[in-house]
């Protein structure tokens, strides 16, 4: 009689476990880690670390001319295209004929260094900044012979330096700029005051020009905006169309009040509003200005108020008591608000409504001074022998389109950067979130657009390397903020187990058993062939 | 002798320094922040959970009365209680007993309500991964000089705050979520009050710089609610968050008071529970936080100084517009697919096994036949 485990059965039974078992161990678990694996496309993740280190190289050109004059002609550095200028020009015709000169391309300077002896700049003014993108800087009384080249250039470096900080870029700027990284630590008080202010870069910007009139019963009120925004607005908008798309609306708001009461000052006979109540104007009105429900960009509000009859009118009080000339104030990151009187328009005692039309060019001249302000083009006082020129007809001059074009390109870098390597970060840390493969693909075009950009700012390309730095943060964002990448499935490890076991265990007990119980088998089955041995 | 001399110098040189600052450039080192937001989300539905839209109700009013307007405040509302069938005053949620106080009112702008309160929509808003057909009402828009301030209320846990009773959302979560935004720099401050029981377990994990929590419970207890009022037949507000609202009607928008009085609303002789907070995150002193810096929205202000000198007379819009432009002729997108409705052809539907219900019934039916009459009935069926 053979031992119970030779029967044909338990044979077959031990085949059938070990083939079970067999087909859970090879086929069961490589198809079950497959299948619920989360699918993760790749990305170029050395790249990205390297650029988080974020080494920016900017080069700015800067061409020097020597007038007839100042230097010997050995000593002339670059390209030696100089005219006399021995004329008696006014300084801003000089400065445009010498732009017509060399039409510098946005990024670069040309300086022009005049004799001491010129009388082209006044007496106390050393520098003078032009609306595009030249400047004349007058030589020192020193250097008038006999110099050699060395001394010369050493003398004209401090002050070249300089110019180029305030028409290019200085070390605040930037610093300004990569504020998102670098942990703002000014010495500077202004210039915290100034990265508040401007708004952060962005693809685009709504400017919406709103009229309040409270009083409508009193004033019927005809703003010709359609004609000022096409006029003063649109070139400035449009100079600044490399920087970002801008779009543009108005309205009229009736019975819309200021929050505050002002109070009467019978010495001037007027309404005064003061700096400290200010800060409380523009919450009321701000729920009821309306924005595009569809875009997501920020909003500049320009606010035109013109207080009623009763209280009219109405002057605005800075801080230490004096009236404001312009009659207007802003706010930061938010817009700008001015209050216009009319009652200068008519007199007491004629039949209302009166028909009031407003002057348009004073009104914009303010806006565009506080839209100046809001996109971050005004920058820091020049030192006080430089000489500004007024910005042309389209509100800015060039120069300080350049200025902005370099803050925003480093940074939007900046910013492009960090959105990267965090989403990398993020993406490593979480292994349960799905990569599809238009992220990859954002991520890998995003990562390509910014070493042109980096590249290309080290050459001193400023238009190229905007545009790079704007489609390289385009990309990032879209990978970032893509819905797909919700990291909802956080399972601690006890949900996990709580999942698997009861879909698993039932199935494994068994062939456990089994195969225990095989092996058990096999071990008795050798120890009684060892005592048949011996 | 020496050093306290430049000792002296130093400090006298430091307090100038700090006058004149505050003298040129006002408010602007109080905080670093130039607008607010309010995330208020209620989380429970059900008509019994009342008290929970009338607290987030509440704070909305109050958000709103010191200043952040409509558009910066997001409110979810997990149920609609003033058209809820069991109310008794319809369009109504009160928070006072004696109905006293509607804090429903005919202005209240909910961004997200009933169903659409769910974790993943949550924290689809925080960190901003909303899919691009998002209102901008319904989108969280802040940047980095955002101080923002997030207030949850429901039922919670030990580690975890339940949504909508079906889902839950865990104090991992929320920290991950917050590092998100940090790394976006979404916000430049965060404010996070709890009303829930075992709220303090929620802001255990953060480890974002700027935030500062407040909770209503420590682990272990729970959040009670204050007053039933008999006519409506529910709990009308939370304690904690009653006695917050109560702290509240004393600031104004010109208030200076600061996040200490804030700590102490709500000691354990009103509240029972032991409020909480946690402030190792946030960089500024909390003594030197304004409420009005969450709660409200005062503005910067800057006087505009320059004014461009503009020349030019405004252009005459010529009259070209009739001949350049084409008119297009605009259509709308079908809004219902109204030509497969009318021209529908039946769908083949999959067929499906029968229901467990069905199938079961069935089984039913035919072992009693087959117990009462016998098996060798069965050639009778098949």
């Amino acid at each position: 009689m053979g031992a119970p485990w030779r029967t044909p059965e338990r044979r077959r039974g031990k085949l059938a476990a070990l083939s079970i078992a067999a087909m859970v161990i090879l086929v069961g678990v490589p198809l079950w880690w497959k299948t619920t694996q989360t699918y993760r496309a790749w990305l170029p993740v050395a790249q990205i670390n390297e650029l988080a280190k974020l080494q920016l190289q900017l080069s700015a050109d800067v061409e020097v001319v020597f007038a007839r004059g100042t230097a010997t002609p050995e000593q002339q550095k670059k390209v030696p295209v100089t005219q006399t200028q021995d004329e008696d020009h006014a300084v801003d015709e000089a400065d445009l004929s010498l732009h017509r000169l060399s039409e510098s391309p946005c990024g670069s300077l040309v300086i022009y260094v005049i004799p001491e002896s010129s009388s082209l700049l006044p007496e106390n003014v050393n520098v003078y900044i032009g609306q595009r993108r030249t400047a004349l800087l007058r030589i020192g009384a020193q250097m008038k012979v006999g110099k050699t080249l060395k001394q010369l250039l050493a003398h004209l470096e401090p002050r070249v330096k300089q110019i180029l900080q305030v028409m290019s870029f200085s070390h605040n700027d930037i610093t300004a700029a990569l504020s998102d990284r670098v942990r703002f630590s000014p010495d500077n008080k202004e210039s915290i005051a100034d990265s508040m202010r401007a708004f952060k870069s962005s693809p685009g910007y709504e400017i919406t020009f709103s009229l309040l009139n409270p009083d409508p019963k009193s004033h019927r009120l005809h703003w010709d905006i359609e004609g000022a925004v096409q006029t003063y607005i649109q070139p400035l908008l449009t100079k600044l169309s490399p920087v970002a798309n801008f779009s543009l609306d108005s309205q009229i708001l009736y019975y819309a009040m200021l929050g505050v009461n002002p109070r009467y000052d019978s010495s001037r006979s007027a309404y005064i509003l003061n700096a400290d109540s200010l800060a409380h104007v523009i919450n009321p009105v701000e729920a009821r200005l309306g924005s595009n429900a569809a875009s997501s960009n920020p909003v500049l509000n320009f606010l035109l108020y013109v207080p009623d009859a009763h209280h009219s009118p109405l002057y605005i009080h800075d801080h230490k008591k004096r009236e404001v000339q312009t009659n207007a104030f802003h706010s930061p990151r938010w817009g700008g608000i001015m209050v216009y009187n009319v009652n200068g328009f008519y007199q007491t005692g004629t039949n209302f409504p009166v028909d009031v039309n407003i002057n348009m060019a004073k009104v914009m001249g303010v806006f565009l001074a506080q839209l100046r302000l809001l996109l971050g083009v005004q920058s820091t006082a020049p030192p006080s022998s430089f000489q500004v020129a007024p910005c042309g007809s389209s509100g800015l001059a060039d120069w300080e389109l350049d200025r902005l074009m370099w803050s925003r390109s480093v940074e939007n870098v900046a910013t492009a950067t960090t959105t990267i390597t965090s989403l990398a970060q993020l993406l490593d840390q979480i292994g349960n979130i799905v990569i599809n493969d238009n992220i990859a693909q954002q991520v890998s075009s995003a990562v390509t657009s910014l070493q042109l950009a980096v590249a290309e700012l080290e050459v001193g390309n400023l238009g190229f390397a905007l545009q790079y730095s704007k489609e390289a943060i385009l990309a990032s964002e879209k990978a970032f903020f893509d819905p797909s990448l919700l990291h909802l499935l956080y399972f601690p490890d006890d949900q996990k187990f709580a999942i698997y076991i009861p879909l698993f265990l039932p199935m494994c007990v068994p062939i456990l058993l089994s195969l225990l119980k095989i092996v058990s088998e096999v071990r008795q089955r050798r120890r009684e062939k060892q005592a048949k041995k011996d | 002798m020496k050093i306290l001399t430049l000792l002296s110098f130093f400090t006298a040189y430091t307090l100038t320094a700090s006058v004149n600052i505050e003298d040129s450039a006002g408010q602007f080192f109080s905080s670093g922040h130039t607008n607010n937001w309010a995330v208020l989300v209620c989380t429970s539905r059900f008509w019994f959970n009342y008290r929970h839209v009338a607290n987030t109700l509440s704070v909305y009013r109050s958000v709103k009365r010191l200043g952040i307007p409509d558009s910066h405040i997001v409110l979810m509302l997990a149920d609609d209680m003033a058209c809820n069938h069991r109310n008794p005053k319809p369009a109504t949620v009160f928070s006072h007993k004696n109905m006293e106080l509607n804090v429903y009112g005919d202005d209240v702008e909910v961004d997200y309500r009933g169903y659409e309160v769910t974790v993943e929509n949550f924290l689809r808003v925080l960190t901003g991964r909303l899919p691009p057909s998002t209102p901008r009402s319904k989108r969280l828009l802040s940047d980095d000089r955002s101080n923002i301030l997030i207030y949850l209320t429901g039922h919670g846990g030990n580690g975890f705050l339940k949504f909508q009773d079906s889902e839950e959302i865990s104090n991992v979560e929320l920290a991950d979520a917050f590092e998100q935004m940090w790394q976006k720099r979404r916000y430049n401050e965060l404010l996070f009050i709890i009303d829930t029981c075992q709220g303090a377990s929620m802001y255990e994990r953060f480890y974002s710089p700027n935030l500062m929590a407040l909770a209503s419970s420590q682990v272990g207890e729970d959040s009670l609610s204050h007053q039933p009022d008999l006519a409506i037949g529910v709990h009308l507000m939370d304690r904690y968050t009653f006695y917050l609202l109560e702290f509240l009607e004393d600031i104004h928008p010109a208030s200076k008071t600061n996040m200490n009085d804030l700590f102490k609303v709500c000691p354990k002789s009103q509240c029972v529970s032991t409020p909480g907070h946690r402030t190792d995150l946030f960089l500024r002193d909390p003594g030197s936080v304004l409420i009005t810096d969450f709660f409200g929205s005062v503005r910067k202000i800057e006087i505009t100084m320059e004014t461009i000198n503009l020349t030019d007379p405004i252009k005459q819009m010529e009259e070209n517009s009739g001949n350049d432009v084409q008119t297009e002729n605009n259509t709308y997108v079908d809004q219902l697919p109204v030509s497969e409705i009318i021209h529908q052809k039946p769908k083949q539907r999959d067929w499906h096994p029968p229901d467990g219900f069905i199938l079961g019934l069935w089984t039913l039916i035919l072992l009693v036949f087959f117990k009462t009459y016998g098996v060798k009935h069965l050639k009778h069926v098949f």
